[in-house]
């Protein structure tokens, strides 16, 4: 064999200047991944206006700028992922990439990275977009941010692939991705800040798998999270990490059931 | 490396895959391609095809029983064996928002040793097409399509997964003629197919698949050379199969009769047509329809198919 060898690298940067190309090419993916995480997070500002922040030292400008990342997230990522990798399946593009040289996990990893990579960008420019026309200051420990934001991304990629595992079709994706967009909206701090929820409420919610990623994002702005609760939010984080990569491999379907 | 290289591409023993619902499509199958040939999977649908050539890809474990493909494990030694293989499966595989250049990119940069995505493409008649998008081509393009990419990385053992299913007659004849290349450059294949034409044409060796068992393997010859050979006329009204001579003596081992259609089987074609034909010179009759026909591939498929049915009857 004197062929030269592909490289993980080399592997993956095909398969996602593929799949970039693939969502730029599906209409209604664009329009859920650009337009909503833009236009959501204003529109649940009059909401916002009403809260009562001040009481728990949180600004209009951060309870935004969460909502903004936690709606990239949600939207960018988490539901156009869940298309896409119903559609592959369903396409038999995921079964004919196994065929090749390409590992499992580089096979997600390409499909996923583009709505991944659209997710982070968009994250910075609503982050930077925040701060300057709703002044919402310097993060105050910005490790914790970049650090929540890279558990939120990877943790919604999981979840789509998680989802798209019981969707039948990429029509249907739309219906068995709302359990987890409602209860990651409500629940995890997204749109109602976890701290404005009854103290009971808020103990269970904080262990769905993406409240500690917002967690440490808000908290990690407002810099009201005491080491000890920053620890206990990465520990929560890790645990769904390392589920959602047991539960991906032992569940995700690679064809389409017969 | 395996030492046995040079004998064996793959070796498959007593290879068993039982699906989740319990049903045993493969039912434990012993076969060994070596180097160089084409080996063909014959069998009628759910006879085990693809199922089998799924295991020999490693795209699922076995249930029971071994698979080797290059010496390893295609299933457990994914990283090892996928360099070296090429594979086309029986349907689809690629998103229809892309174009034939842009996919052809894609599966050269997935691809060790991966010659110009162009020349891939020329290689199957397909150079015009690249900046069409996969959605529009037709059934028989993609196929080719998926024929190009097996070949991207001039592998040296190709799966085809009927290759030809869905081609018009050009096409196929193109594919043949690929194919038949391909094992002189020394590439080992394994195909399937339910066209027997095409079984009888490529494969040096094949094995036809029924409920899950190899029921006949070996060269074409082989296979037919168990089988009779088949002679059948029509009688002219007046005469009845008691006034053809003596058939044992012609080497006639079973006959039929349908109305005045009458069918008879041999392992000595020559001397039992000279025998019919000479009786019916002598006779003075003219035997409408007549067919005189060698045993061939097709013979042995109905009669495997035909005596599979004894069975479960």
């Amino acid at each position: 064999m004197s062929a030269v060898m592909t490289t993980p690298v080399g592997r993956l940067r095909a398969l996602g200047r593929a799949e970039l190309a693939l969502l730029g090419r599906n209409r209604s993916a664009v329009v859920t991944a650009l337009l909503v995480p833009l236009a959501l997070p204003f529109s649940v500002r009059p909401a916002v206006d009403q809260m009562d922040l001040k009481g728990e030292g949180l600004s209009v400008g951060s309870v935004m700028l969460t909502a903004a990342i936690g709606f990239s997230l949600l939207f960018a990522v988490y539901s156009s992922l869940v298309s896409a990798f119903v559609a592959r399946r369903e396409e038999l593009v995921l079964k004919r990439l196994r065929t090749g040289e390409l590992g499992d996990a580089e096979i997600l990893t390409g499909t996923g990275l583009p709505a991944v990579c659209v997710g982070f960008v968009q994250s910075v420019l609503l982050t930077v977009a925040c701060v300057v026309l709703l002044d919402a200051g310097a993060p105050a420990m910005p490790q914790l941010v970049v650090l929540g934001l890279l558990f939120g991304l990877f943790l919604s990629a999981a979840l789509a692939a998680l989802t798209a595992s019981v969707t039948k079709t990429a029509e249907s994706a739309q219906v068995t991705a709302l359990p987890v967009l409602f209860a990651s909206m409500l629940g995890s701090g997204i749109i109602i800040p976890l701290q404005l929820l009854p103290d009971r409420v808020a103990a269970v919610c904080e262990f769905l798998p993406l409240s500690p990623a917002i967690r440490l994002i808000s908290g990690g702005w407002n810099g009201d999270l005491s080491g000890y609760d920053a620890l206990g939010a990465v520990l929560t984080a890790l645990a769904w990490t390392v589920l959602g990569v047991f539960a991906v491999r032992r569940w995700f379907r690679w064809e389409p059931r017969r | 490396m395996d030492t046995n290289e040079h004998e064996h591409v793959i070796e498959v023993t007593d290879l068993r895959r039982v699906y989740g619902g319990g049903f045993e499509a493969v039912r434990g199958i012993t076969f060994s391609v070596r180097r160089g040939e084409v080996f063909a999977l014959l069998g009628t649908n759910g006879a085990g095809k693809t199922s089998t050539v799924e295991l020999l890809e490693g795209l699922a474990p076995a249930s029971g029983g071994r698979v080797r493909v290059l010496g390893h494990d295609p299933y457990s030694e994914r990283a090892a064996v996928r360099p070296r293989t090429g594979v086309m499966l029986q349907e689809g595989g690629f998103p229809s928002e892309l174009t034939v250049a842009e996919t052809a990119r894609m599966w050269a940069g997935c691809t060790s040793g991966a010659r110009p995505e162009a020349e891939a493409l020329a290689l199957v008649g397909l150079a015009r097409r690249a900046d069409v998008r996969v959605k529009q081509l037709s059934g028989g393009e993609r196929r080719r399509l998926d024929l190009a990419l097996a070949l991207l990385g001039e592998p040296e053992v190709l799966f085809l997964d009927e290759p030809t299913t869905g081609l018009d007659a050009e096409g196929r004849r193109d594919t043949w003629e690929l194919v038949r290349a391909l094992r002189d450059g020394g590439t080992t294949v394994l195909l399937t197919t339910h066209y027997l034409e095409e079984a009888e044409g490529l494969a040096d060796r094949l094995a036809i698949l029924s409920e899950g068992r190899i029921a006949v393997t070996g060269t074409p010859a082989e296979v037919t050379a168990g089988r009779p050979s088949r002679i059948s006329f029509e009688l002219p009204s007046g005469y009845f199969v008691g006034d053809l001579p003596p058939l044992g003596p012609l080497g006639v081992v079973g006959h039929e009769v349908a109305g005045r259609v009458v069918r008879l089987e041999t392992r000595e074609l020559q001397r039992a047509a000279t025998g019919l034909l000479v009786w019916a010179e002598g006779a003075g009759i003219e035997l409408r329809r007549l067919e005189v026909r060698s045993a061939s591939l097709e013979e042995a498929f109905l009669g495997i198919a035909r005596e599979q049915q004894g069975v479960t009857v």
